[in-house]
């Protein structure tokens, strides 16, 4: 299979599902002609035109607010957000309208959405460009929740998200955006609520999502390597829906739980993931749930200092230990 | 002041009453020794008994309601005198000390449980001292430790935990259940054991606690089955019971060449390999066992009839959790011993892992059930409908035996018929064991 990154994997995705439906378009800020912040959609203007390639004006409540319209009427629109942190401008646009048309409609309209955008720390880009907004979009019911952490994943979601018939929000991630995998050639979809054991193991189940998976995969590593423990990493991929059943199985064979996300600690995904887990599987536990998270304040802007504020290995690796204790 | 009368505890097990209706209404006067209510156990309907002169003021159960042993039920009292629409909950049941007597504990001031019916077993010990052996001190453990000690039958008071704070992890548990780290108390033993040099019988060389939860479960849907089914069989089918004593050194010799022989090509026999086969060609030399009892129709004075089945579908009872389950060799009348064999296998482990399809365990027309690997000598197995006769199969005992005059050790099994009278007399049973008997004692006859 041809190693292709992130980046290109989400292009592609986007590629494919304009090709396949004359409906399918991009709009956001600087996606056409500057050929993206983060070259997402590098090239796709000069392939596609100004008609399904759209540059929007700087104002996330208009143009999402324009998206979330014209997906009402039928268009498949997906929106870029050059940062996951401008939501909250359009705030009302996607958790008031976008979520509750199709319930408050009685069914009658449909709001087939995508929105997509990086949402992550770490690159120093500080505190209004941090946020990772997933628990507070996943609050809301009526929107559909996908983060992506492999190249292939990216593509497979984000096609399954541009078909799907609710609002999605698809939060990827800048510095993944680099980062290779093995993608085929040929179609392929991932179902969303569909979570993925990116690694087996007897000792330890770490639940976690996004870059996250990765910084848990070194540290499962390094456990097996030096520590002799065998740790399990469920990917959740999707967090609404949420497959909790995979979640379930891996606890009931490794017993002990720890929780890894890009989140502030309170009330986040985590925090709804540690209730299921002892609300359902309470006699499977030998010790208690575990949660690796940001460190609780706004994105802190000194490059060396923000490392450890979020997850990284050695994090990840300290708190398995105490997990499995 | 109005008397608060609880839901007595009418039987041992008893736990909650169902309140199946009221005889007297609120307001009706009521005299000591009436009765004022229905209260169905686990066991029986019983009336409540009143114990009190005055009127019958407050209902708190309505009827139908499901009431917790102690929970209360009804005042009595003195017309126009105010009762609480829901009455504060009655003292505390008394824990039962060590030093406590029975005296002290029917004294305190809760009377309704000392004013109880009479008839009633006595209500007061009722309440279970908790985890014993440390009073007054919390046991940290995990969900899953303490489940698996549970089910082991480890007292988590008696083991060392080694999770943070010295809390008891899963591991901890089934190192005190295997033995591989001593218990606590255990440790402490061997060294007064060392230094006295005698042994000193303690009392904490046994678990103290009560020996499992004192509570109703609810059956799972196999044991209901069970129940259902084998009440059905004990009380509707005339069993009578055959026994006979098989020669089983052939049959074990024959197994030991044919398992030695044939190891390579992965075979391996079990006793109740050829048991099964034997079972099967004994059907076709006495097929009035392989019958089914039909009864007569439900309607009109049709005539009772018996089906007779064309194939010999052997079941075999195999031990599953919390339950058993009897799943099927099809045609083992066509088949070979191995066959047989590789096929009982398969099924005795799906069984186990609860994967058989309903095909795999209906239709049978003859079962065995083998307790010999439990070193069960002999014993009578409950028929399994429609079945008209069960199968059970003792160890094989080592034991003098007469042969050519002579006492010898032999190696003897215990085969018992179960039959159902109404389908198979028991002549014909006795030459269904006859031909058994002789099938088992000349094996060889089942490899043809």
């Amino acid at each position: 299979m041809p190693l292709i990154t992130y980046r290109e994997a989400i292009r592609h995705a986007l590629s494919e599902e304009i090709e396949r439906d004359p409906n399918v378009v991009v709009m956001g800020e600087e996606v056409a002609q500057f050929n993206g912040a983060y070259k997402v959609t590098e090239g796709m203007l000069a392939k596609y035109g100004p008609t399904r390639i759209v540059d929007t004006p700087i104002s996330e409540a208009g143009f999402i607010g324009m998206g979330v319209g014209a997906s009402m009427l039928g268009v498949r629109p997906v929106m870029e957000l050059m940062f996951w942190s401008f939501y909250s401008v359009a705030f009302d646009q996607i958790l008031n309208n976008a979520a509750n048309v199709r319930y408050m409609s009685g069914g009658q309209i449909n709001c087939p959405i995508v929105i997509r955008g990086p949402a992550n720390g770490g690159t120093n880009v500080g505190a209004t460009h941090s946020h990772t907004p997933e628990n507070v979009l996943a609050n809301h019911p009526g929107v559909k929740v996908v983060v992506p952490s492999t190249a292939y994943d990216a593509k497979g979601l984000l096609k399954t998200a541009i078909r799907d018939n609710d609002p999605v929000m698809f939060l990827e991630n800048t510095i993944l955006y680099g980062e290779k995998g093995e993608v085929p050639t040929e179609e392929y979809l991932i179902p969303l609520g569909k979570a993925d054991v990116k690694r087996q193991g007897t000792d330890l189940t770490i639940v976690t999502y996004g870059r996250s998976v990765l910084h848990s995969l070194k540290a499962a590593e390094i456990l097996e390597k030096e520590h002799g423990r065998s740790v399990e990493v469920v990917d959740l991929r999707t967090i609404r829906p949420l497959d909790i059943d995979t979640v379930l199985a891996s606890v009931a064979k490794t017993h002990r739980v720890l929780i890894v996300e890009e989140q502030k600690p309170f009330a986040s995904v985590g925090s709804q993931i540690a209730y299921m887990i002892q609300r359902e599987a309470f006699d499977e536990l030998d010790g208690p749930i575990h949660r690796l998270t940001t460190v609780d304040s706004p994105a802190i802007y000194s490059p060396p200092v923000e490392i450890e504020q979020l997850p990284n290995p050695n994090r990840v690796l300290k708190a398995a230990l105490e997990a499995l204790a | 002041m109005a008397q608060i009368i609880d839901m007595p505890k009418l039987s041992d097990t008893m736990t909650v009453g169902t309140l199946v209706k009221w005889l007297k209404k609120e307001g009706d006067a009521v005299k000591s020794g009436a009765m004022l209510a229905e209260i169905e156990t686990d066991k029986a309907t019983m009336e409540l008994e009143c114990f009190f002169d005055g009127t019958l003021l407050k209902i708190y159960a309505p009827a139908g309601s499901q009431i917790a042993v102690g929970a209360p039920l009804c005042a009595v009292g003195k017309t126009g005198e105010v009762v609480p629409d829901v009455p504060a909950p009655t003292a505390p049941k008394p824990v039962l000390k060590d030093d406590a007597t029975p005296a002290a504990t029917a004294t305190p001031a809760t009377p309704a449980p000392a004013k109880l019916p009479a008839q009633a077993p006595v209500a007061a010990p009722a309440a279970h001292p908790e985890i014993p052996s440390t009073p007054g001190q919390r046991i940290r453990i995990t969900p899953l430790a303490k489940k698996l000690a549970a089910e082991k039958g480890v007292d988590p008071a008696r083991v060392q935990g080694t999770g943070p704070s010295g809390r008891i992890v899963r591991a901890d548990v089934i190192a005190a259940a295997t033995g591989a780290a001593a218990p606590k108390a255990q440790i402490s033993n061997s060294k007064s054991q060392t230094s006295s040099g005698a042994f000193v019988p303690t009392a904490s060389a046994f678990a103290k606690g009560p020996i499992q939860e004192e509570k109703t479960v609810a059956v799972s849907n196999v044991r209901g089955i069970i129940a259902k089914r084998l009440l059905e069989s004990k009380t509707q089918i005339p069993h009578f019971y055959l026994n006979i004593e098989i020669d089983a050194g052939p049959l074990l010799e024959l197994r030991q060449q044919l398992n030695t022989a044939l190891e390579k090509s992965g075979v391996k026999l079990s006793v109740n390999d050829f048991i099964l086969k034997g079972s099967a060609e004994a059907l076709r030399r006495v097929p009035t066992v392989n019958c089914s009892w039909e009864g007569a129709p439900s309607t009109g004075s049709g005539q009772a009839s018996v089906r007779q089945h064309s194939a010999a579908h052997v079941s075999f009872a195999v031990a599953i959790d919390d339950g058993l389950i009897t799943p099927v060799v099809r045609d083992a009348h066509l088949k070979t011993v191995f066959a047989i064999s590789d096929e009982a296998k398969s099924l005795a482990k799906r069984a186990k892992d609860k994967k058989l399809a309903p095909n795999d365990f209906t239709g049978g027309t003859f079962c065995v059930s083998n307790l010999g690997m439990m070193g069960i000598e002999s014993f009578s197995a409950i028929i399994n409908p429609p079945n008209a006769a069960i199968l059970a199969v003792g160890t094989t005992v080592k034991k003098p035996v007469v042969k050519n005059d002579q006492i010898v050790i032999g190696q003897t099994m215990m085969l018992t018929l179960s039959v159902d009278h109404r389908v198979v007399d028991g002549a014909v049973g006795a030459q269904f064991l006859a031909a058994l008997k002789q099938l088992l004692e000349s094996p060889s006859l089942l490899l043809i």
